[in-house]
């Protein structure tokens, strides 16, 4: 679904990205890991075409990235750790604006809408400004308004930034729902600082360390005892 | 990387010498040449610089256009380099227009200063390049940085644009006009009797000042080279450190 | 796969529409910028009537500019602190089409600040401002103020100290779209000949035109990393 290979990126003289070679197939969730600075977000901007890479390739189903974007962009939904919504209008008038932005057909939108609000918990608030939400449920409806168009593929950039733990909780159980591992369709890559919920909610893990992939594996395959000391083994061999 | 080729370095030591010879002789053409002038007497000699340097701040912002829709293009750090050189200089050189202008206007028009429409527009030609000059000092990421400045010096030759027009299409501007038809010519007030001499020594005073320009942002060019060479090799140093 | 173009563009005028109508934050203070200058300006300037209907014009436009200005900034950090117009890039739109959203919201309320300044110069300063040539004036000076401005905004949205920034930028890029519009006004509230204010609009129309071309190629180059 996704091939990256020997991808960089140069910021000026730095290089934040000094060849990342990974391959994401369908249905998979993989978590992205790695300190500040390792590169994951700016590997995700890169995915999303809102960064164009220094050197190497990108496929996303067989479509070449950055040249042609425009074929994948329907097919791509991202959450940030910032919402990405806007404050002044109402969580409907939000998805309402992005089903615009991705043409879903007049006819099924408002359905849509109203289906992806009552998918993450918010039927209810559908009238209420987004500025009176809390940042929990501004998180939810980030994440409705980034499957609004049902993408194939869904980015997550530190969607857990200043959440506490009821709505980290909740969010857990949204992402289990919506991505790769409960319906076997989506590809999900999620970048986070959190290995154990990296570890109880995706198919695979990577490991980022200064620009490079440090470490790759299944899920399944690593206990999650074994996961803090393999990211300080790779984050140390590589330093 | 720049690598240095000996070939390029004699041009442009070559076109230093020629720059300061073509100001020594345009200065002997403007104090010996032409003769003072009937009405303004020694004051109308100032003009000499006070249109070449115009011109060179011209060509300048002419080349940085081409610099920022090269970039735009290319992605070519070079041409980015370009465009902040020759608007740099090219800022340099419009203040010496401005200022000899306002030297030569406190005995002909009496005044430092006055709110006629070239004096504005040539100011704000000034102030836009010096907005340039900001935006670049603003945005932090360098890629960005280049991308915008290259846009903006593109926005920004509008103001130039402006200037070379006004005084053609404002009636009220009391500028005299230099070449070109004109709505005021005939009684703007200090206009001066253009004698074969006079036109000779003006036209060698903005060749010599394009080629001075040039050569200067030639030189500017060079140390922009240096110094974001010597920056990589910083940046090199601390990450193999 | 790529979204009608006008789709785009009405969908992101209506959202900024939307967002105005409920909070109105931008154009109230953008109206009490515009009224407040207003009467500075007159305090400051103690104007007879003849020398008010020689400065009327030049007042309305210096006032709209300042007032789009707050407007615009605000407009573009809405934005960007939110992250969505990283949404917007990230949406299968053509880009030139999200500038011209952008730029058509800004537009309406530039317009209005306008149209204020229309009721507000005709009651304060006494001079007859309900005439429609003078209304395709503030029309088009609008436009190439929205146009230069959405694209100066959204650049000048990444600097630091952008609220700073953004007048130094606009302001003088904008001049050749004021000084038309300004001496179109002088000369329509002066009433003036056709042949005195029409060169000056027509002047106008064409600097519309050139900045909105410029916009839509230049757009592209602004928002791309």
């Amino acid at each position: 679904m996704i091939v990256i290979e020997k991808l960089t990126k140069i910021f000026g003289y730095y290089p934040v990205l000094r060849g990342i070679d990974l391959s994401i197939e369908k249905g998979q969730f993989l978590a992205l890991l790695g300190p500040n600075g390792s590169g994951k977000t700016t590997l995700l901007r890169i995915l999303t075409g809102l960064s164009k890479p220094s050197g190497g390739q990108i496929t996303i189903g067989g479509w070449n990235i950055p040249d042609e974007i425009a074929a994948v962009r329907q097919q791509l939904g991202i959450v940030s750790h910032l919402t990405l919504l806007y404050d002044t209008l109402t969580a409907e008038e939000n998805l309402m604006f992005f089903a615009r932005l991705y043409n879903l057909p007049q006819e099924t939108r408002a359905e849509r809408v109203a289906a992806m609000l009552e998918r993450v918990g918010l039927g209810k608030r559908a009238k209420d400004v987004v500025n009176t939400f809390s940042r929990g449920m501004q998180q939810r409806l980030a994440i409705a308004r980034a499957l609004i168009h049902d993408p194939a593929i869904l980015l997550l950039d530190e969607p857990y930034t200043g959440l506490d733990q009821d709505a980290s909780a909740l969010l857990d159980q949204l992402l289990h729902d919506v991505a790769g591992v409960a319906e076997g369709q989506r590809t999900t890559i999620m970048t986070t600082h959190d290995l154990r919920r990296a570890h109880s909610l995706t198919s695979h893990v990577a490991i980022l360390s200064r620009g490079k992939v440090g470490f790759y594996g299944e899920t399944t395959a690593i206990p999650a005892d074994d996961l803090p000391r393999i990211y300080a083994d790779t984050l140390g061999a590589a330093s | 990387m720049t690598t240095y080729h000996p070939n390029r370095t004699r041009l442009l030591n070559m076109m230093t010498y020629i720059s300061m010879g073509l100001v020594f002789l345009s200065s002997l053409m403007v104090f010996a040449y032409a003769r003072p002038e009937a009405l303004q007497g020694n004051a109308q000699k100032i003009f000499y610089i006070h249109l070449g340097t115009f011109f060179g701040s011209f060509v300048l912002f002419s080349v940085a256009v081409v610099g920022g829709i090269q970039f735009l293009r290319t992605r070519n750090n070079k041409w980015d380099i370009l465009g902040l050189a020759t608007i740099e200089v090219g800022l340099g050189f419009a203040l010496v227009n401005i200022v000899t202008g306002s030297i030569w206007a406190r005995p002909i028009w009496n005044t430092w200063w006055t709110w006629d429409p070239r004096l504005l527009t040539v100011t704000i030609m000034w102030l836009t390049y010096a907005a340039y000059m900001m935006l670049r000092s603003g945005i932090e990421d360098p890629e960005r940085r280049r991308r915008f400045a290259a846009v903006y010096s593109i926005l920004a030759f509008s103001s130039v644009i402006l200037t070379v027009v006004i005084i053609r299409i404002r009636p009220d501007t009391i500028h005299p006009v230099a070449g070109g038809p004109s709505v005021t010519s005939p009684d703007a007030s200090g206009d001066f009797n253009m004698s074969p001499r006079v036109v000779q020594t003006l036209m060698f005073s903005i060749f010599t000042y394009i080629v001075v320009s040039i050569t200067v942002a030639w030189h500017r060019i060079r140390l922009e080279n240096r110094a974001q060479y010597i920056q990589s090799r910083k940046v090199e140093l601390l990450l193999n450190a | 796969m790529t979204t009608p173009y006008w789709r785009v563009v009405a969908a992101l005028a209506w959202k900024d529409l939307r967002a105005e109508i409920r909070g109105r934050e931008m154009v109230t203070s953008m109206m009490l910028f515009a009224a407040i200058s207003v009467m500075i300006f007159s305090f400051a300037l103690e104007l007879d009537d003849a020398a008010q209907q020689e400065s009327v014009g030049g007042i309305l436009w210096v006032t709209i500019a300042y007032a789009g200005t707050l407007g615009l900034g605000r407009s573009l950090a809405a934005e960007k602190d939110k992250g969505s117009l990283d949404a917007l890039l990230a949406a299968p739109v053509a880009r030139s089409a999200l500038f011209y959203g952008k730029m058509i919201g800004n537009l309406i309320f530039t317009v209005a600040v306008g149209f204020l300044m229309v009721f507000l110069c005709t009651v304060l300063f006494n001079v007859n401002l309900f005439v429609p040539t003078l209304w395709l004036v503030i029309l088009l000076g609008c436009l190439g103020f929205a146009t230069t401005g959405t694209l100066v905004a959204s650049m000048s949205v990444h600097a630091r100290a952008r609220e700073m920034l953004l007048p130094i930028l606009l302001l003088p890029v904008l001049l050749p779209v004021i000084i038309s519009a300004t001496r179109a006004s002088i000369a329509i509230v002066t009433e003036l000949k056709v042949e005195d204010w029409l060169p000056w609009i027509q002047l106008l129309g064409f600097v519309d035109f050139v900045f909105l071309l410029m916009a839509f190629f230049l757009f592209d180059y602004i928002v791309e990393e």
